[in-house]
């Protein structure tokens, strides 16, 4: 009965929850999916993670490789994020060439790394001028259940505090580069930015972290990214139905809180990995 | 007569707002807007902000690929195209941030089934160029008689390293600022339609710039009446 009423009218059905303050999952309003990172599970890369919000399920891997530092800037080396929706994950994603969602979502994290300066690109400078670490993040979803830009920043940050490189010396006389693979060091990861992501139904109400059937339903979105200063690196609302002031300060206090959880949650990971 | 019509309603309209440099408190650059001047588009607005200026056309409601059709509503299209180069992710970007704020006050239940698509040329970019952009869709759709439940207005906002705020930056000081939104705020209510941002600011600072952006918003509809006031008082 109540899976027919679903199909027919799945507005009024989810009005009849948001009304007593919850979702059809028995979420709070204000609530999170329960989320879960795995970090380092592909051995191929120099740094990867899994992350887990709900059923959302977002795999980061990051490659070092050698590049020409770019001529404006001879010394900063390059992330490149990409962010990869196959059809694997969801039935709206056909396969061929990479979907507007993908596209923005990508664009999204380019301005989330540019933004919060993560890292410092004179960090993966090698010789000035000659030789510097391109970092490509590849960011591959496998399961898409909504909110992929919150599941997509926590993977990136993750898999950026694991990737190891190791040493590299130019030798003066042939000017090649040397490789030292049993000297690793991570990288100095200055910000740690979380992203929140909320969805506007009926012009009024807030919920955090939607699910895919509600991102669906939703009148509007908004993401908002903050680090650990209270700082907003990226407000992200593409359009939808308009927010006074009051409702982005409410907004504002929920990525607060969000922070702390991923923050503790990122800690604890990295203690269980870094004596090795 | 069609002929005369289209030169009687090309009026190149001022903008009440002073032209001259930029002082310490926050003023909008000089604005001006010319409407219906291509003949092929259902509506056409060219916005220029200081030395930026976007070209908009219309087309809708028209018809739809079934494909792309939804049932209950018009489906919105935007295309941007910028001024040197092949469209990239950013492009797609925006496009989609643009097409979002149609969206949300574009009526499109009136027209189910239709497509209106809305395109954007890059004329020339010197600073605040997705405001200028929105101004133009915005423009455009009027133009077309699109029916909408609101005017939408785009206005960028630069924080400098000292924290003054500089209202419609130039290139120039969009590349010196340390942060920069861009904000859609609706007509009617001055609600926060769209927002998007670059670089690191406080909390506090984002309300700050949502205030300046509120005042600002008044004179660029303020405009958008005049200007459309003198276009359909001559004809």
């Amino acid at each position: 009965m109540a899976a027919g009423f679903k199909t027919v009218e799945p507005l009024e059905y989810y009005r009849r929850f948001l009304k007593e303050n919850c979702h059809p999952d028995g979420r709070e309003l204000g609530e999170f999916r329960t989320t879960t990172v795995n970090i380092g599970s592909i051995s191929t890369a120099d740094g990867s993670a899994l992350v887990k919000l709900g059923n959302t399920t977002v795999i980061c891997g990051i490659k070092a490789e050698f590049a020409a530092p770019p001529t404006d800037a001879p010394d900063k080396g390059y992330v490149v994020p990409n962010v990869d929706l196959p059809p694997l994950c969801s039935l709206r994603f056909r396969s061929g060439p990479p979907r507007e969602e993908a596209q923005v979502a990508s664009q999204f994290i380019a301005d989330v790394i540019e933004n919060s300066q993560i890292i410092q690109k004179e960090d993966l400078c090698i010789s000035p001028g000659k030789l510097s670490w391109v970092l490509y993040c590849d960011i591959i979803c496998l399961d898409y259940d909504g909110n992929i830009l919150d599941a997509c920043t926590f993977a990136l940050l993750a898999a950026l505090e694991n990737v190891q490189l190791p040493e590299v010396t130019i030798n003066e006389e042939t000017g090649l580069a040397e490789v030292n693979l049993k000297k690793k060091s991570y990288l100095n990861i200055r910000t740690h930015p979380v992203a929140t992501s909320f969805a506007v139904f009926d012009d009024t109400l807030l919920i955090v972290d939607p699910t895919g059937e509600e991102e669906h339903l939703a009148t509007g979105t908004l993401t908002v990214v903050m680090d650990e200063e209270g700082k907003l690196c990226c407000l992200h609302k593409p359009g939808g139905s308009g927010l006074t002031g009051a409702k982005l300060q409410d907004c504002m206090s929920r990525a607060v809180t969000r922070h702390k959880e991923v923050k503790k949650m990122m800690d604890e990971v990295i203690k269980s990995m870094k004596p090795k | 007569v069609e002929g005369a019509m289209q030169a009687d309603a090309k009026i190149r309209t001022e903008s009440a707002t002073e032209s001259g440099p930029r002082g310490p408190s926050c003023s909008l650059r000089h604005f001006a807007c010319e409407q219906n001047l291509l003949s092929r588009p259902d509506g056409s607005a060219s916005f220029l902000q200081g030395d930026t200026s976007v070209l908009a056309g219309v087309y809708g409601p028209a018809e739809v690929k079934v494909s792309k059709e939804i049932f209950n509503k018009a489906t919105l299209e935007v295309i941007l195209r910028p001024k040197i180069g092949l469209p990239g992710v950013a492009e797609k970007s925006r496009e989609r941030l643009i097409r979002n704020t149609c969206e949300a006050v574009v009526l499109g239940t009136l027209h189910p089934r239709t497509s209106i698509t809305v395109v954007l040329q890059v004329v020339s970019d010197a600073g605040s160029l997705l405001a200028c952009c929105l101004n133009a869709a915005c423009m455009a759709l009027v133009d077309a008689g699109v029916p909408m439940r609101a005017l939408f207005c785009g206005v960028t906002c630069a924080l400098n390293a000292d924290g003054t705020l500089v209202l419609d930056p130039t290139a120039k000081q969009e590349k010196e600022a340390r942060a920069v939104l861009t904000l859609a705020l609706d007509s009617v209510e001055r609600k926060l339609l769209m927002s998007t941002t670059k670089g690191l600011y406080s909390d506090a600072e984002l309300q700050q710039c949502l205030a300046a952006a509120q005042a600002a918003s008044q004179h660029v509809f303020r405009f958008y009446r005049e200007s459309l006031q003198r276009r359909y008082s001559k004809s």
